[in-house]
């Protein structure tokens, strides 16, 4: 407290900062203020956000309207060469997008893997549009798509769900009837992420009772992990195990050995 | 530099003039000390003149045994390291995608032998390699007896020896393999339980005896190790022993050629020059596998993980040279097992299992086969071409068919991965060609050899046409021929003609079934035949030809 304040000033004080209605008045204005900008905030953000959405949505209308209703329809709702996209989400819509396998070149046992046809922002829109048809698995968190999980976990489960068709070092394996379960090399988090959730083609779906979120961020860090990390014996021969090997030592280590022993018996001229 | 029996290496005479250096004083003692106490000179002298001839074909044999020392070598390091117990243990090594995961005390060491001990992990893939090799070296080598007829008299023996010694490699093979307990060697084992418990009567009761208890139980490894590094290469040394005595007292084979007869054998002796080739030689071979296993991974247990019941990886195959048995389980059509009573006949594994012991059983039986069509008694030193047994080679080219076809259909998912096919349809075509392309084989093979032959004789009797065409005074074109130089012609003319058995009566006056028998099989291996050139023919056919020389002459 200054020692120089007047007794008037005091005075003057008691009846302002120090009035009884003040601390009420303040928290009157408080409150205004807060709510207010509450309101105003709130009220614009939403509003962004929807005109956005909004707008994203019949950008993928339009963009599925000319690329993808000839086959699946004009409301998505799918026809005889086609699944309906209804409920589908857009994890499905990511993952079939954006890995190029929609839309399909031609019809045949299994969609190939292709070139991406659209940008990221197309595919964004696609996806959101699909998913305005109907709830489905939405695109994963990027908490699970760091590749920072437990790797012996991941192998664990990776052996046990996946490796009976993608092969145990993810190398692809065949199915039945011209089917096969791609290679995964290479493959980003989020689409992995997206196979287990929606199950393209003829993958079954892995839901998140079966494998928990945890858990497959654990199997992405083991793909991951085999992704970064090149085989610790040198060249992994496509990880196909014996029968390359099995084609290997036939031809380059008997045929150089062969090689060998036809300049050991040659005639010198 | 080839070298007769005949001729014995003598020292030059200059060096006995000489005083010994002291270099050679020590070797002479030490001959001596050796000599005097175990009189090996004799055995030294004996075996440093044997003759081995030169062929590139003649080395795969070689290649097999360097390859065996090599894997000894190799798998001696590893037996340091490899604990063969089945006990739960929780692996806690390097390898971090397996850290915490609980498999055997096997895999777990197979694992720190791999990453946590200095050198494991090559001389894991050293002993790997050279298996591998190992087996096809002796596969090649037994088709190169095959093919030349070195099995025959005095060699059936031998020839029974080595199919031995391949069996027991595919038995050393698969019992290593199984030995990391790893998913792939389990999924391996699991195979062979179903092949085992598939035998009538008698087969579960010999799958629990093996397994000690229900698949996989916890005490295959252990039995596996024991016979992976002493019975069965203890059979396979002795075995291999005998083989190399009766390749010494057999002799080796050589291809015809002048100077070259039943009764020698013509090329390098023992001492010096092939020792040291052979010595020279098993360091390339060490060479070979070494680099490959520096740079080419083989068995990645570390990928596959623990053996677990529950995974079968997709690809799971078994090493190549288990691939032909692996393959004739695939080919096999579903629904081939049925019910007799309260027992299930799983056909669809006693067919493959039986077809496979067949197909073995007629490989190790040919020479005695052959020896009974030709009713040839006499000893056999020069190795046929192959084309001049065109029915031999035309049986093994089906036999080799047969076998590719049934390795082939081991990687059929591979094939429809990999060439976009369906696996549906490969497997289909390969079980008609398991059936259809043996028989191809056969009459495609048999068509080109007897195609050679006559294109040999050819040239045997009118030597190659060299292209010259000359006009004689009289106006007559004719294109000049070069004759071969009888060196070589040689090569062409001497190979063994038999003609078909002729069907008669025995001193009974009797057709027995077993010479009716004989006398079809004669005439299946000799109806179709060309007979090499005779020197009356040689010396007839002269003047047929214009010669350089007459050429020469007539234009002068």
């Amino acid at each position: 407290m200054a020692k120089s304040a007047s007794p008037s000033t005091r005075k003057a004080r008691s009846s302002g900062r120090r009035s009884p209605l003040a601390s009420v008045s303040l928290l009157v204005i408080g409150l205004l203020a807060t709510g207010g900008a509450y309101a105003l905030f709130t009220t614009s953000a939403t509003a962004a956000t929807s005109s956005q959405v909004s707008s994203m949505v019949s950008d993928g209308q339009k963009l599925f309207s000319s690329n993808c209703a000839s086959c699946h329809g004009l409301a998505a709702q799918g026809s005889g060469v086609a699944p309906s996209l209804v409920g589908v989400g857009a994890a499905s819509v990511d993952f079939q997008v954006g890995t190029g396998r929609m839309p399909g070149a031609a019809s045949g046992p299994q969609l190939e893997k292709k070139p991406v046809q659209f940008t990221d922002a197309q595919v964004a829109a696609l996806a959101t549009y699909v998913a305005t048809l109907g709830p489905g698995p939405s695109i994963p968190s990027s908490a699970y798509l760091t590749g920072k999980g437990e790797v012996a976990t991941g192998a664990e489960l990776f052996r046990v769900n996946c490796a009976m068709c993608h092969n145990v070092a993810g190398a692809g394996g065949a199915l039945t009837e011209g089917k096969y379960a791609p290679p995964l090399a290479g493959s980003s988090a989020k689409h992995i992420y997206e196979a287990m959730v929606t199950g393209p083609q003829n993958m079954p779906v892995f839901n998140d009772l079966n494998i928990t979120p945890e858990d497959k961020a654990n199997i992405i860090s083991y793909l991951k992990y085999l992704d970064k990390n090149p085989s610790p014996g040198g060249l992994d021969l496509g990880n196909l195990g014996p029968v390359s090997e099995g084609l290997f030592v036939w031809i380059f280590a008997l045929g150089s050995v062969i090689a060998i022993t036809v300049w050991l018996t040659a005639k010198s001229n | 530099m080839t070298v007769d029996t005949t001729a014995p290496a003598s020292a030059p005479a200059t060096s006995a003039d000489l005083p010994p250096s002291n270099g050679t004083r020590v070797t002479n003692w030490a001959a001596n000390y050796i000599d005097e106490r175990t009189s090996i000179s004799g055995l030294v002298k004996e075996l440093g003149r044997k003759i081995f001839p030169d062929h590139w074909s003649f080395m795969l044999g070689e290649v097999a045994l360097y390859s065996f020392v090599v894997i000894l070598l190799s798998g001696t390091f590893l037996t340091f390291f490899f604990q063969p117990s089945m006990a739960v243990v929780t692996y806690d090594g390097s390898y971090a995608p397996l850290k915490g995961i609980q498999m055997s005390a096997a895999m777990s060491s197979t694992l720190n032998i791999s990453f946590d001990i200095r050198g494991g992990l090559l001389l894991r893939q050293v002993h790997h390699w050279a298996a591998l090799l190992f087996v096809a070296s002796i596969g090649l080598h037994m088709l190169r007896i095959y093919f030349t007829g070195a099995f025959r008299k005095p060699r059936e023996i031998n020839w029974v020896i080595g199919f031995v010694l391949f069996v027991l490699a595919l038995a050393e093979g698969f019992t290593g393999y199984s030995l990391p307990d790893d998913l792939l060697s389990g999924n391996g084992l699991r195979i062979i339980d179903g092949m085992v418990k598939g035998i009538p009567v008698v087969g579960t009761w010999i799958s629990y005896l093996l397994f000690g208890g229900n698949f996989p139980g916890e005490a295959i490894v252990g039995r596996l190790y024991s016979l992976h590094i002493l019975l069965l290469p203890a059979i396979l040394v002795a075995a291999l022993g005998a083989h190399m005595v009766l390749l010494i007292v057999n002799k080796h084979t050589q291809f015809a050629g002048p100077g070259r007869t039943e009764g020698n054998v013509v090329g390098s002796p023992i001492m010096p020059v092939f020792a040291a080739k052979a010595g020279g030689f098993f360091f390339i071979i060490f060479g070979v596998v070494m680099l490959t296993a520096s740079f080419v991974t083989i068995n990645p247990i570390w990928v596959y993980g623990p053996y677990d019941p529950s995974p079968v990886s997709a690809g799971t195959q078994p090493d190549w040279y288990i691939g032909f048995a692996d393959g004739a389980l695939r080919l096999i059509p579903h629904g081939w097992e049925f019910m007799l009573g309260p027992y299930t006949v799983s056909m669809n594994i006693l067919v493959p299992v039986v077809g496979l012991v067949v197909f073995l059983a007629v490989v190790a039986a040919y020479p005695f086969f052959e020896a009974w069509v030709t009713g040839d008694k006499r000893e056999h030193h020069i190795a046929d071409r192959p084309r001049n047994a065109p029915t031999r080679t035309a049986i093994g080219a089906a036999g080799v068919t047969f076998y590719a076809v049934l390795w082939t259909a081991a990687s059929s998912d591979l094939l429809a991965t990999h060439f976009k096919l369906t696996i549906e349809g490969v497997i289909t075509f390969l079980q008609v060609s398991v059936f259809v392309a043996p028989v191809i084989a056969y009459l495609v093979t048999k068509r080109i050899c007897i195609a050679l032959q006559k294109k040999d004789r050819e040239i045997a009797l009118h030597g190659f046409e060299s292209g010259r065409i000359v006009r004689l005074p009289g106006g007559e074109y004719v294109e000049v021929h070069e004759q071969l130089s009888d060196y070589e012609r040689w090569k062409l003319v001497s190979f063994d003609d038999h003609a078909p058995v002729m069907l008669r009566p025995n001193k009974d006056g009797k057709i027995t079934v077993p010479a009716r028998l004989r006398a079809r099989a004669s005439n299946w291996f000799f109806e179709d035949r060309i007979v090499p050139v005779s020197l009356t023919e040689i010396e007839a056919s002269h003047g047929d030809q214009l010669t350089q020389e007459q050429v020469a002459v007539e234009s002068r």
